[in-house]
């Protein structure tokens, strides 16, 4: 426990207290026209060279959204305010040029890309040597850096980026696709579907457990260009991998849609482990600006004892619609869901998860944390559904919201639905503010007042971070930090 | 030297503080005593700079400079430590990894390197050693779940590792076993130096047969009201505070 701790501590704390990570790399690039439409969806799949049946989808997404969801607005029933997105006032394509001759290795990329990573403070070419994290780079659409290749491919372990996934790996992704988001489930899942750029496609084979951890970082660039992420990782039978996805933006002024997919599908006895650090623009200290983050994912524990494991750090973006979840199909197949999620200023996240119990003695873990600083409001929304067949089903759910400030709002929606007798739910939640008791007691130690909250705010979120690959937990702690900042006193 | 001249301090518009002179010379150990609510852990607190409590008048020098004048935090790392009568939980958050935040807060006060985890576990472990304490409570996280016994003994242990120079120990011996007692005993003896200022305020005088004060003051009403050598713990212990309440009014 303490050797955790004592990791994050070397964590080197960052002093500018505006959003660090505001900047723009100059790329060249090229785009789809502003707007959408059947065109648009044609060109971007024109672009990609996809086989029919990828257009036939798109297009099958692109009319139910025109139809359905357009026409209906977006979603109403989540405890968010934001105007009107104008759908037609963006593009939703965009590739950096260097993309025609695609990199074989590093020292084909952009260097401006690689000095971006490395202001990130990515670097890498360390990442690969020392961490042995094999990272698909993902820059505005394009993937544009592949690493560690080699070592997968070895144990048959497919970590490309979607686009070459649908080239390469044709009949995978068309047997996967859409099974667990299907094309039409919402409506920002359909517009992703419709128009989706790029992400990254994970297959891990029958009984191999992927030898490192499989990061992807993502980074919105292209002023005005929506982000369509699309990521699909198939556990089969017996194997294992663990996930990381993490992202930072540059600073901007106009509020930027991102409306990203992911789909995981465990089978027999397989596992995910799925974790991510958000820290995308979240507005200035007035609201301006910043991220709407409309994100679609699911995972479906399909095969008997499978797990599915999600671990969010949610520091970013000035909206975020987010419930990363389960469907426990298997039998005693487990899902987990750790999330820390913060919001300051005018920063809005309504976020939680839904576990959906369908097998025998499936089991499901929530664990909740949200800190609300400055005006923001920070929602939990969390579905527990037991189904009939799932007998001696268990979950249990904690919430936890801690507030910083009198301006701020912390909110818990739980809606749980039991239609088999012999399930078992358990349902915590609290609601509570940094005392002056313990922020007066870390000060008497010689701690300032930031630390201080620092402290006690990582103390609180520490189950969930406990549940973060280490280096990631670092990272975590350090946004919380940044994203904190200039929120008390 | 500690000199507190004339200090009135008020709690959310109520005086508590009415004119305290109190003065510990270098090197001493002073005990205060006084009945519930006279006013000692508002003396405490105000000495470490809580926000409410608000001096109205009055100074706190330490070594010539004001106190009062200081963030709480600037006074800790000047070498202020106050053990607190109720002792604040910090849930997720381990005893170890706390006193390593305080203690490199300190050192980068005086400008020294920040020590690092196996340096700082070596440092902790031995001083839990020298205690005799469990270097379980490391781990554990800080005062959650503590008995009010352990929770002491916890305080105990942060201020031998932060080595403070001027020492406000606010009832730490109250509701100890004889073991724990000893343990507090021995931290405050530890640290007892020609350098150092050590306030104790104790309702007891069990812990001043361990730790012989150099003076004992009786704080009633807002204000020191008696002083005397270490015998007046002995009066005050047999005979109340009856006459001395009286006295302040
Ligand atoms: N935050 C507060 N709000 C209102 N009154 C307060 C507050 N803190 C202290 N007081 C009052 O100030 C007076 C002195 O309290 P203090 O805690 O300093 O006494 P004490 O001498 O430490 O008592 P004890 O021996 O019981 O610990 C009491 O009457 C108490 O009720
Ligand atoms: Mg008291």
């Amino acid at each position: 426990m303490a050797t955790d701790t004592d990791t994050l501590a070397a964590t080197q704390r960052l002093v500018d207290s505006e959003y660090g990570y505001g900047f723009v790399t100059e790329v060249e690039e090229d785009r789809a026209p502003k707007g959408l439409n059947e065109g648009v969806v044609r060109y971007i799949s024109a672009k990609k060279e996809e086989p029919q049946w990828l257009l036939d989808w798109r297009l099958r997404a692109f009319r139910a959204w025109e139809e359905r969801y357009l026409p209906a607005g977006d979603p109403t029933w989540a405890k968010l305010r934001y105007p009107p997105i104008n759908y037609q006032d963006a593009f939703y394509y965009a590739a950096p040029k260097s993309q025609a001759d695609r990199p074989r290795s590093l020292d084909e990329v952009d260097p401006e890309l690689l000095k971006t990573y490395d202001k990130l403070g990515i670097p890498l070419h360390e990442r690969e040597v020392l961490a042995g994290v094999a990272v698909d780079a993902v820059f505005d659409s394009v993937s544009v850096a592949t690493t560690y290749k080699a070592a997968l491919a070895e144990k048959g372990i497919i970590f490309c980026a979607m686009s070459e996934a649908v080239r390469e790996h044709s009949d995978l992704v068309k047997k996967y696709l859409g099974t667990v988001v299907p094309y039409s489930d919402n409506s920002f899942a359909t517009l992703n579907s419709a128009v989706f750029s790029d992400g990254t496609f994970v297959y891990v084979p029958p009984g191999v457990r992927c030898p490192m951890e499989l990061s992807t970082y993502f980074r919105i660039n292209a002023e005005n260009t929506g982000q369509f992420e699309r990521t699909l990782v198939i556990a089969d039978k017996g194997s294992y991998v663990s996930y990381l996805e993490g992202c930072t933006a540059p600073m901007r002024d106009e509020n930027q849609l991102h409306a990203a997919v992911v789909e995981l599908v465990a089978l027999d006895d397989a596992e995910i482990k799925y974790s991510t650090v958000q820290n995308w623009y979240p507005g200035n200290k007035h609201g301006e600006g910043g991220i709407y983050n409309f994100v679609t994912k699911r995972g479906a524990c399909r095969g008997r004892n499978s797990k599915i494991s999600w671990t969010q750090v949610e520091t970013g973006s000035a909206i975020t619609w987010k419930y990363p979840s389960c469907i426990l199909q298997g039998d005693n197949s487990v899902g987990e869901f750790y999330s820390v999620a913060v919001t300051n200023n005018y920063q809005q996240a309504d976020t939680g998860t839904k576990m959906i119990h369908i097998g025998a003695n499936t089991r499901s873990t929530i664990i909740s944390k949200s800190i609300s600083a400055g005006h923001a409001q920070n929602t939990y929304r969390g579905l527990v559904r037991i189904q009939p067949r799932a007998h001696s089903a268990r979950n249990f759910t904690q919430c936890d919201g801690l507030l910083l400030g009198d301006r701020c709002g912390a909110h818990t929606v739980p809606y749980i639905e039991v239609k088999n007798s012999g399930a078992r739910v358990e349902h915590e939640a609290s609601t509570s503010r940094i005392s002056d008791d313990q922020l007066f007691y870390c000060m008497q130690r010689g701690l300032g007042a930031e630390d201080g909250v620092n402290l006690i705010v990582n103390g609180f979120c520490k189950v969930v971070f406990q549940s973060l690959p280490m280096e990631f937990a670092v990272e975590a702690q350090k946004l919380l930090e940044v994203s904190l900042e200039g929120s008390i006193g | 030297m500690l000199e507190i001249k004339g200090l009135h301090v008020s709690v959310q518009g109520s005086v508590i503080l009415n004119g305290l002179d109190l003065t510990v010379p270098e090197g001493e150990v002073h005990a205060i005593m006084g009945p519930n609510g006279s006013g000692k852990s508002t003396l405490s607190y105000t000495m470490a700079g809580r926000e409410g409590y608000v001096a109205t008048d009055g100074q706190i020098l330490y070594r010539g400079v004001n106190l009062l004048k200081m963030s709480p935090e600037d006074r800790a790392r000047e070498g202020m430590f106050m053990a607190f009568q109720y002792p604040v939980e910090i849930p997720g958050v381990s005893v170890l990894y706390f006193l390593k935040a305080a203690l490199n807060a300190h050192r980068k006060h005086r400008g020294e390197k920040e020590v690092d985890a196996i340096e700082f576990l070596k440092l902790a472990r031995s001083n839990a050693d020298t205690l005799g304490m469990d270097h379980e409570m490391l781990n554990r996280q800080v005062n959650m779940g503590f008995s009010g016994g352990e929770k002491k003994r916890c305080e105990i242990l942060q201020m031998a590792i932060l080595q403070p120079q001027l020492l406000v120990l606010d009832e730490t011996d109250s509701g100890l076993d004889i073991d724990a007692l000893k343990v507090v005993a021995k931290g405050v003896n530890n640290l007892r130096s020609e350098n150092r200022t050590i306030l104790l305020i104790t309702h007891y005088q069990r812990l001043l047969s361990h730790v012989v004060p150099d003076k004992v003051h009786v704080l009633s009403g807002g204000r020191i009201v008696a002083s005397g050598g270490k015998d007046l713990a002995l009066t005050l212990e047999r005979k109340g505070y009856a006459e001395f309440s009286t006295e302040a009014a």
